[in-house]
């Protein structure tokens, strides 16, 4: 039994931090520019893609792929904030959402263009894969190694936001635009900035989930970003700190809920948003406005 | 003289829906037919969209209500649809009252969050409740019996007769949404819409009239959802998903979400365009997604608008020239 729940336990962290590491761009997006961005499940997709078929172009060099996918995903970042959701801030909140909603239907046909409409099946990688026994059980090296990386990127964004010169400019922004602007920020270059950052975090969960989820479909995209937005949502929209604690719960949450009540597994974490919501908007860790 | 070429315009409409039904092709009357359910949907979504102002991801799950109590009926119950439209619908309606109660304690995206959150538990339940639902294979074989109404019975099985009931029922839609927007209920709620602070000074309870708003518009989707599954003798878990509920978002939209007809043209469009898109490419979400970009940056009023606007600039020029001379 203790095995078992270790291994859920384990399982739901692997989850957990792969969520985190999608929705930590999207809270900071958020946090930022105010926007909720449909589109970063997109990215997530379009950084997996992308890390595939450099995978298959260099030769089978992981590090090397996992580097140069999601820089050219933000590529794709800099021209939809820059040319369009720009645009769109002055307007109501339909607009914006639907304007990202956009992008996720041309995303999803354009992967399925170039890729084709099936599921592709990725390579293993050598080194992280195989698994190693852990109290008498199997447990993949990959999943390990995710656990490792996603607290890896949870202390650098807050030594990035905390520490440097960047992180003050960009808490300035987002806690007062028009102040930042009138000392001599200037706020439209940081949010594309912030922009292609956050899309880089989403194109890189995508890039390290390629060996982890080994199959790539059109529609990936479309199943982690409600996760995302979950997250975001009982962390408190915008809070960094609110999502990673989210993403352990949502992970722990739904391991242990696939475990031992499968049937109501997918309807608890909607629960716990729907109440988080209701009785605490500001999220679980957010403090009251 | 405007209210006579009005009265025209109607007419021929009508006049072009009923000999659809009544010499066109079984084809193109089921594509009507599909125009027409999506009609209901969106139209009495804007009334939350458009005139209210809120933006709701869970009116999925309000179709689904519709087509599954529809479904449950007619398989356990009676295969008389009027028992399982009322039932489709009422549950849709008390599902709207439930999830509308707690969704409008907020606005904006925290309004669009709760109403995700409650469309996705909807979904999680139809999903995983097999016996009752079927999971995800959806409830099949939902038969069109006759409507018996006790002293007539009148046949829908043909396709060509569902339409003329379909037709009906859209016809109803039409006029209810436009005597409630209309209505002094309805002048409030874009009221809301333009400044809540004002209407709740005025002494009205805002968060009521937007739970009216939330729930007629959650019951249309419930009409929508039991016809539906009715053409489709099926009802499908897809159908609670969130992304369906973009359907009567992106169909209002392209439409232009501040006029009466913006979600009825938007439904033609939408269905035509991706039947036809369709015959050429399977990607026809390529392309919906290119046409959403060109509407939200440059073109905000949607069809309806823009043609609107196109006259309005014309009669100003004329106006202009006429002031010139």
């Amino acid at each position: 039994m203790l095995e078992s729940i270790v291994h859920v336990c384990l399982a739901g962290l692997s989850t957990g931090m792969f969520i985190w590491l999608v929705a930590s761009g999207l809270t900071l997006i958020f946090g930022v520019l105010g926007v909720l961005n449909f589109a970063h499940g997109s990215f997530y997709m379009l950084g997996a893609y992308f890390c595939y078929t450099l995978l298959g172009l260099m030769g089978d060099n992981f590090w090397l792929g996992l580097l140069l996918g999601p820089l050219c995903v933000c590529v794709v970042g800099f021209v939809v904030e820059r040319y369009f959701l720009r645009y769109v801030y002055p307007l109501a909140l339909p607009y914006q959402l639907l304007l990202t909603f956009a992008f996720v239907l041309l995303f999803d046909d354009l992967v399925k263009v170039v890729w084709g409409a099936g599921s592709i099946g990725s390579p293993t990688l050598p080194g992280l894969s195989g698994s190693i026994p852990i109290l008498g059980r199997n447990f993949p090296v990959y999943s390990l190694f995710i656990i490792g990386v996603g607290p890896l990127v949870a202390i650098g964004m807050w030594a990035l936001l905390e520490k440097t010169w960047w992180g003050r400019i960009i808490r300035a922004a987002s806690s007062d635009r028009e102040m930042a602007s009138a000392i001599g920020v200037r706020v439209p270059a940081l949010f594309t900035a912030v922009f292609i950052f956050g899309t880089w975090l989403g194109a890189m969960g995508g890039g390290l989930a390629v060996p982890y989820v080994g199959l790539l479909t059109p529609g990936m995209g479309e199943s982690i970003i409600i996760d995302a937005f979950v997250v975001a949502v009982i962390g408190g929209l915008g809070s960094l700190k609110g999502a990673f604690l989210g993403a352990l719960i949502i992970g722990l949450l739904s391991s242990f809920g696939t475990r031992f009540i499968p049937t109501f597994d997918m309807f608890l974490t909607f629960i716990l948003m729907a109440a988080v919501l209701l009785w605490r908007p500001q999220g679980l860790f957010g403090e009251a406005a | 003289m405007k209210r006579f070429w009005t009265y025209v315009f109607i007419a021929l409409i009508l006049a072009g829906l009923v000999s659809i039904g009544l010499f066109a092709g079984r084809f193109v009357v089921y594509l009507s037919m599909r125009v027409l359910i999506l009609s209901i949907f969106a139209l009495g979504y804007n009334l939350l969209l458009g005139r209210t102002g809120l933006l709701s991801f869970g009116h999925a799950a309000f179709y689904a209500g519709g087509a599954y109590g529809l479904g449950l009926i007619s398989i356990h119950v009676t295969t008389n649809p009027l028992l399982g439209i009322i039932v489709g619908v009422g549950l849709a309606c008390i599902m709207a009252l439930v999830i509308g109660f707690f969704c409008v304690r907020h606005t904006e995206i925290y309004f669009a969050m709760l109403t995700l959150a409650f469309g996705m538990m909807v979904f999680s339940l139809i999903w995983n409740l097999r016996e009752v639902t079927g999971g995800d294979d959806g409830l099949v074989g939902i038969v069109r019996a006759p409507i018996s109404l006790g002293f007539a019975s009148i046949p829908i099985t043909k396709t060509s007769h569902y339409y003329f009931f379909v037709l009906f029922c859209f016809i109803l839609t039409v006029a209810l949404i436009y005597l409630i927007r209309r209505s002094p209920f309805g002048l409030v709620l874009s009221g809301i819409r333009e400044n809540d602070r004002r209407i709740e000074f005025a002494g009205l309870s805002v968060r009521n009239y937007r739970l009216a708003a939330f729930v007629i518009s959650g019951t249309f989707a419930g009409l929508a959802g039991a016809l539906g599954a009715l053409l489709e003798s099926n009802a499908n878990p897809f159908s609670a998903h969130w992304s369906h509920s973009a359907e009567p978002i992106l169909v209002s939209l392209i439409g232009g979400i501040q006029t009466f007809t913006g979600p009825v043209v938007g439904s033609v469009v939408f269905i035509l365009l991706r039947e036809i898109i369709e015959r050429f490419t399977q990607n026809w979400m390529l392309w919906f997604g290119l046409i959403l970009l060109i509407i939200i940056m440059g073109l905000r009023g949607g069809v309806v608008g823009g043609v609107a606007q196109l006259f309005r600039r014309k009669r100003s020029h004329v106006a202009k020239s006429g002031g010139n001379r």
